[in-house]
């Protein structure tokens, strides 16, 4: 058995028992990632990263549990290129780390010394819109592997990396980890600090893991978790071991299946797997009921006015002076909008502006106030059905993968992908995609569970007991 | 609601966006498709609800006021486009 394939709780207990040693790891990822990587494109190869040493040391070399993690390229590290595969990053080399980076080191993690490839800023569903390529799908090279961390799910569903951090602001964790049959959490809002995540939507963004399984989600978690006073968004409550919350029961557990997400645009044979994975998890002792989320049609518009309005307040920090590409220009303000055309790709573009309309007097009544009024509205669906049921089962997407180039002519249709992980950001819950099954085509299909604020616990639970009792996230795509 | 290339390009220019005229066009018509689609909110009666800028009930995060190390100058200056001493180098901005 090759070491790359492994999930990183295999691999630690092989380290403890001295089997395997992080240099036999490290050596196994890089011979996978030069076979296959040309293919996937999931890794940014930025000139000065050499793929013969491609591992950034730890701060603590003593540690025997050292399972190298790869990392999407808006997470800072210090010292290693992180550019948001954004062309007005281009050479931004952070000066720290990102809280979530010092935690893993601190925990004896290796940070991979590449990056996983991204949609700019962000800002996308497919992984199209890199600077530095799209990212292909492992299970059919010629589909997109979802976004935004497409990088991230595409190379730990290949086996190129043992897991991975990807950011997620409405559906960028979980849908590519639908995308490709891995596993993908977001955490509740203020569960993990976003202190060194370059900002996309602040009151949207979280940083969390995609995994090989849910045991190796729960453990990351652990890493992650947990209050940070340089991220005043990041909640103080108590994190708890998730790994205790990997228990094969599910006896008891009330699931919410919210009748707006099984409408029409959601395909016939994802809704027949999604059914499946329901009916299985009854079988097991779960018992659910259909319940109503009534303003779920209006996430996706409320959504991309909040996030676009909170996306141009962050991107106004992007401007040639502090960092990053510099056009030329005579005076500062010609500067300022020579870089940003230059340097900003179109779909970063076309946010701003529409974020910068929102917020613009006469709109922002309109617009912008509306949008958050009408969050609240959604909040509140999801605390009514929480006070009598334990979690909410969806489909994480209405369709399996897209081809590449299906989507990007038609930004309004790319959105909607995004419309059942939407909400979930909007109220700032915690949910995670698991792989439940495959298309005909072969293309794997990802169940989303959603809990309580803070109730990580719960999503374990219900996810652990499924993927005991279920094969599909054992399944390896041929690349 | 309608809007116009004129509209898009003061928008554009206080977001400190050159637009060149092909994107002007492009983005005036998939903005125009963006906000008939975002209109379907004009729907719902919004009267008494409070909006949700924030979905935690933190705020007036406080600290003890602990001087700490903060980035040296020459840190922050690694990424400049352009430097000299401690100072960002920019366009001359007054005559």
């Amino acid at each position: 058995m090759e070491l790359y394939k492994l999930t990183a709780h295999e691999l630690i207990k092989k380290l403890k028992n001295k089997e395997t040693s992080a240099q036999e790891i490290l050596s196994s990822l890089t011979i996978r990632i030069k076979e296959i990587d040309s293919k996937v494109n999931g890794y940014v190869r930025r000139s000065k990263e050499n793929m013969d040493s491609p591992l950034v040391r730890s701060e603590n070399d003593s540690h025997s549990g050292t399972v190298p993690i790869s990392v999407k390229d808006n997470i800072c590290t210090e010292g290693l290129n992180t550019e948001c595969c954004s062309k007005i990053l281009g050479g931004f080399n952070p000066p720290y780390d990102a809280t979530v980076i010092k935690k893993l080191k601190e925990a004896g993690m290796p940070i991979f010394g590449l990056k996983t490839n991204m949609d700019e800023f962000a800002f996308g569903s497919s992984t199209e819109n890199s600077s530095f390529g799209p990212t292909h799908n492992p299970w059919n090279l010629e589909c997109v592997p979802g976004g935004s961390s497409g990088g991230s799910a595409a190379v730990v569903s290949a086996d190129e990396a043992i897991w991975a951090l990807g950011s997620d602001t409405g559906g960028s964790i979980r849908q590519p980890a639908a995308f490709c049959g891995v596993v993908g959490l977001k955490p509740t809002y203020g569960r993990v600090s976003r202190y060194g995540l370059i900002a996309f939507a602040s009151s949207l963004d979280q940083i969390g893991p995609i995994t090989k399984d849910v045991e190796d989600c729960a453990l990351l978690m652990n890493i992650i978790s947990g209050y940070d006073p340089n991220d005043s968004t990041s909640s103080d409550t108590d994190v708890p071991d998730y790994a205790k919350a990997l228990v094969n029961d599910v006896k008891g557990i009330k699931i919410g299946i919210p009748k707006e997400y099984f409408v029409q645009g959601l395909d016939p044979e994802v809704k027949s797997i999604i059914e499946e994975a329901i009916n299985k998890l009854k079988t097991l002792g779960a018992s659910s009921k259909e319940v109503s989320l009534p303003h779920t049609q209006y996430a996706v518009p409320v959504y991309y006015i909040i996030a676009t309005a909170e996306a141009s307040s962050n991107l106004a920090r992007f401007d040639g002076v502090q960092y990053g590409f510099r056009s030329g220009g005579l005076t500062l303000i010609e500067m300022y909008k020579k870089t940003r055309q230059e340097g900003f790709g179109e779909e970063a573009k076309r946010r701003i502006i529409l974020g910068a309309f929102s917020l613009s007097h006469g709109y922002y009544d309109a617009y912008y106030l509306r949008a958050l009024k009408v969050r609240t509205l959604i909040k509140q669906d999801f605390d009514a059905v929480f006070k009598d049921f334990d979690c909410i089962i969806t489909p994480t997407s209405p369709t399996a993968a897209f081809k590449i180039g299906e989507k990007v002519a038609d930004p309004l249709k790319m959105y909607l992908s995004d419309i059942y992980t939407i909400s979930v950001n909007l109220a700032g819950l915690p949910a995670v995609s698991i792989p439940c099954g495959f298309t005909k085509k072969g293309l794997p299909v990802g169940l989303q569970i959603l809990a309580k604020p803070f109730n990580e616990e719960m999503l374990f639970r219900v996810a652990h007991t499924y993927e005991e009792n279920s094969e599909w996230h054992k399944m390896k795509p041929k690349v | 609601m309608a809007i116009d290339k004129k509209t898009v390009e003061y928008v554009a220019h206080l977001a400190r966006i050159e637009l060149k005229s092909q994107e002007l066009e492009k983005l005036s018509q998939q903005l125009q498709d963006i906000l008939n689609f975002v209109d379907k909110l004009k729907e719902i009666n919004i009267k008494d609800i409070a909006p949700t800028s924030h979905i935690l009930p933190i705020n007036n995060v406080l600290r003890e006021d602990i001087p700490k190390d903060s980035l040296a100058p020459k840190d922050a200056l690694i990424n400049a486009p352009a430097q000299e001493g401690s100072f960002f180098v920019v366009p001359k901005v007054i005559e």
